[in-house]
């Protein structure tokens, strides 16, 4: 058995799902985005009691904090654990599994074909609760949905990788009358496959989301070009990051860029009157606070091969710099120097820490 | 006005090779620019790509980073890694429309005092024809 078909809604399918796992004590907690019926406010719920689901929003289109982040300090689980999270989620958790921050044992992960989810702007509006059935419509039908993230519009990873069990939503229209659950893994199928309905041999087959695929590419493509700055070089940069209040925003949000103490918030980086001085006798004029370009072409360096473009960095800036695109598109670029999927895999070592003896010898 | 341009080109070299290749080329008298700016590490991978790029925003001309060849690192695997910091560095600067070309790797062995001169004159031939690093112009940088 490979699959579980339940004759209800994938939301409300993942929260009986939970609530299976609570009740038989398959698990011992989960972890699952929430909404406050009182003040419509999304978070994320570490749940231990069946009754605490009630409120749980498992797979609506919302990221307040990435849960991949969240995962590292609830693990490694002593006792068993299921976390919902999306597709960016997982792999940002494995990228975090890969830097020892996290551990994936006694964690089921339950991940879905996630249709992206909308800037925080729109989530704290005051209709946002109308603008969800329309979502689910246009996500079940294979659609990319306006209004939802750019990183998420541009997304080709949506369905999940190595995810223990698989929510079929994005691409499927199915999805809004019944709710197909893929057991992808072992640990999947002794704790899931007590849940009852409707059992199969089926396994997820991501045929189904080729239109979606293609959908996304376009847009990535769209996105990318649009990114192009109209200055060359340094003009570029400057148009694009200029804008920078250095808040490092981004940095906290970033599910991979877990350093307790950043490299560009050290003392490495804290100048004295000495520096400036100098600085200034070169240049004439300086732009305060310093180093708000260099932070960001610096965190490219260290960890856009890592990126998994969940978009969080652009939903937290303040003053609307696209941060997640520039990310996204660069690490496209440095990922692809190794090959390299964030997340795909977490026998796959960080490009950074393995070499070959015999690459990039027009370097040298 | 651009004859007169010298460059200033920051050249972080292992003290393994490159550093002891420098100071070869300079006991065997051979001539090199004085536009090369010498500063030792102990090894190439010690040189987080983010300083490059830090000597690149602050007005170097050219960025310059010496070790050892693959292969006879002192430390057996370093430059392997600087190796591929340096493809991500370059990636970073290529995506971005920025000039990589100011940014350069360089293999030189302790004994190959004749290499580091040709590369120090090559080097700064190369940005002269480039012209001065745009960013030292960039009040808004």
């Amino acid at each position: 058995m490979s699959s579980i078909n339940l004759d209800m809604s994938a939301p409300e399918g993942v929260v009986a799902l939970l609530k299976y796992l609570l009740s038989s004590g398959k698990v011992t907690a989960v972890l699952v985005p929430r909404r406050n019926p009182d003040t419509g406010a999304y978070d994320i719920g570490l749940i231990a009691d069946e009754a605490g689901l009630d409120s749980a929003a498992p797979v609506d289109p919302v990221m307040l904090a990435n849960t991949g982040q969240i995962l590292s300090s609830l693990t490694p689980a002593k006792r068993s654990l299921a976390v919902v999270l999306k597709p960016c989620e997982l792999r940002a958790f494995v990228e975090r599994v890969k830097r020892e921050q996290g551990a994936l044992e006694n964690v089921l992960t339950i991940s879905y074909t996630c249709g992206g989810v909308f800037p925080l702007e729109k989530v704290i509006g005051e209709s946002f609760a109308d603008v969800i059935p329309n979502y689910f419509k246009r996500v079940g039908s294979g659609e990319v949905v306006d209004g939802t993230r750019d990183t998420c519009r541009a997304c080709e990873h949506f369905v999940p990788m190595n995810a223990d069990v698989t929510i079929s939503i994005a691409a499927d229209a199915g999805s809004s009358s019944g709710c197909r659950i893929y057991l992808n893994t072992d640990q999947a199928r002794e704790l899931v496959g007590g849940l009852e309905g409707k059992q199969s041999d089926d396994e997820f087959d991501p045929a189904v989301t080729l239109k979606l695929a293609a959908g996304r590419k376009a847009e990535k493509e769209k996105l990318f070009k649009s990114l192009a700055p109209t200055g060359d070089g340094l003009d570029g940069v400057i148009e694009v990051f200029g804008k920078c209040v250095g808040c490092h925003g981004c940095g906290r949000v970033c599910p991979i860029c877990y350093c307790l103490l950043c490299d560009f918030e050290s003392r490495s980086f804290d100048y004295d009157l000495p520096y400036f001085e100098k600085e200034l006798a070169g240049k004439g004029a300086l732009r305060l606070p310093p180093d708000t370009i260099f932070f960001h072409l610096g965190r490219m360096i260290h960890m856009s091969f890592s990126c998994v473009g969940c978009g969080l960095c652009s939903d937290v800036c303040p003053v609307g710099i696209p941060v997640a695109s520039m990310f996204k598109k660069v690490g496209e670029h440095t990922a692809a120097l190794f090959d390299y999927v964030a997340g795909r895999d977490v026998e796959e070592k960080l490009p950074v820490m393995v070499f070959k003896e015999e690459e990039f010898s027009e370097l040298g | 006005m651009d004859k007169e341009f010298t460059p200033r080109i920051a050249a972080i070299l292992c003290q393994w090779c490159s550093y002891t290749g420098a100071d070869l080329a300079g006991t065997s008298r051979l001539q090199y620019p004085t536009s090369i700016i010498a500063m030792k590490v102990m090894c190439s991978s010690r040189v987080d790509p983010v300083l490059l790029l830090k000597a690149y925003l602050s007005g170097s001309d050219g960025v310059l980073l010496g070790g050892c060849h693959p292969g006879d690192c002192h430390y057996e695997v370093g430059n392997y890694h600087t190796r591929r910091r340096f493809a991500i560095l370059k990636a970073v600067f290529d995506t971005l429309g920025l000039e990589s070309a100011r940014l350069k790797l360089s293999w030189i062995s302790a004994s190959e005092g004749p290499k580091f001169a040709q590369v120090a004159n090559d080097y700064t031939e190369e940005i002269k024809k480039m012209g001065e690093n745009p960013s030292k112009k960039k009040m808004f940088l």
